[in-house]
């Protein structure tokens, strides 16, 4: 029986009532708070009348005022339904829950978004840069970041 | 100088220079390194396959740098790849040869401002002989490039004393 954002948003606050939750009603989707989001997944992967058994996609995002979010867009595959959340950040200390564990998917995700909006998953077994070098300096698609003169000798500006 | 301006002397014998031999021989077995780098790697590979056929050329793509003469740069330099490219060209034998291919390796292209990761020129790590324009450039545009750089070799001396 597939469910709306809304309905798996109640669904969610009966479950767990110690996490802050929050729904946005602009763009159905739910927001997590970032360091209980494992537990939250897990249920969402698992839940009979959830069973969220595909990870879409995971983006990382700088909204420019000084928070950073991890975008998961998830599908069931049994339930037909869909489902967007996402964890708010501070810049100054972006830690989220990873969850690379819960869906394989997640792993080179996380690893991309870490590399290039400086996100860092806790919890992740493999947390390194995946396409940037690994001796760069940087998370290039944060919003304040500036281009470096130098790399290896190699001038970078045109 | 073309190699057939010299005179016949009898029915199957030329008289022509060792260097003119030498310079024929290397420009009409120009091998390729065979590695793209971007969409103008799919030019390329046009111009590999059988309506532009490169290989009439003598061009034939080998799997390493160490077999090659001339290294086709076609696509988009990273960073990343910067440094990788340059090694490669450290390995070729000399003479060696560099055809920069497309707007990206000529100069950064697209990125030429907002790539933060896009070298902005492959001249700017290894010596490039030929540019080629183009975004991405034709197979004709690659063919007219390879005949500069043929053009190039016809006019070089390998036995003559360099200038100091």
């Amino acid at each position: 029986m597939a469910k709306e954002p809304k309905e798996i948003y109640e669904r969610l606050q009966a479950a767990f009532p110690g996490v802050s939750l929050e729904f946005d009603e602009t763009v159905p989707c739910i927001i997590v708070e970032p360091m209980k989001w494992k537990t939250v997944a897990l249920f969402l992967r698992d839940a009979d009348d959830l069973k969220f058994d595909s990870l879409m996609c995971l983006s990382g995002v700088d909204n420019g005022d000084g928070n950073l979010v991890s975008v998961c867009h998830l599908d069931s595959m049994v339930h037909r339904h869909k489902l967007t959340v996402k964890c708010i950040v501070s810049v100054d200390d972006p830690k989220v829950e990873s969850v690379e564990q819960v869906w394989r998917t997640a792993d080179w995700h996380e690893r991309e978004s870490y590399d290039l909006i400086g996100i860092e998953y806790v919890g992740h077994r493999d947390l390194r840069r995946i396409l940037m070098p690994d001796d760069w300096m940087g998370h290039p698609l944060r919003k304040d970041y500036e281009v470096p003169e130098f790399y290896n000798g190699i001038k970078v500006p045109y | 100088m073309g190699l057939l301006d010299k005179k016949f002397e009898n029915s199957n014998i030329i008289i022509t220079s060792l260097e003119g031999v030498m310079n024929w021989a290397r420009l009409c077995s120009l091998w390729q390194m065979s590695f793209g780098l971007a969409c103008c790697a799919i030019e390329m590979m046009a111009a590999s396959a059988s309506h532009f056929d490169i290989m009439r050329f003598g061009v034939i793509p080998r799997p390493s740098p160490r077999q090659c003469d001339v290294m086709i740069v076609a696509g988009t330099v990273t960073l990343k790849m910067a440094t990788r490219i340059k090694r490669l060209y450290e390995q070729m034998a000399e003479p060696r040869y560099v055809l920069s291919m497309g707007s990206c390796s000529n100069c950064g292209g697209p990125y030429w401002n907002y790539g933060y990761h896009v070298l902005k020129g492959v001249d700017r790590v290894i010596p490039v002989d030929v540019y080629i324009p183009g975004c991405p450039p034709r197979p004709e545009a690659l063919l007219e490039g390879l005949m500069k750089l043929q053009e190039k070799v016809r006019n070089e001396s390998l036995v003559k004393e360099k200038a100091a």
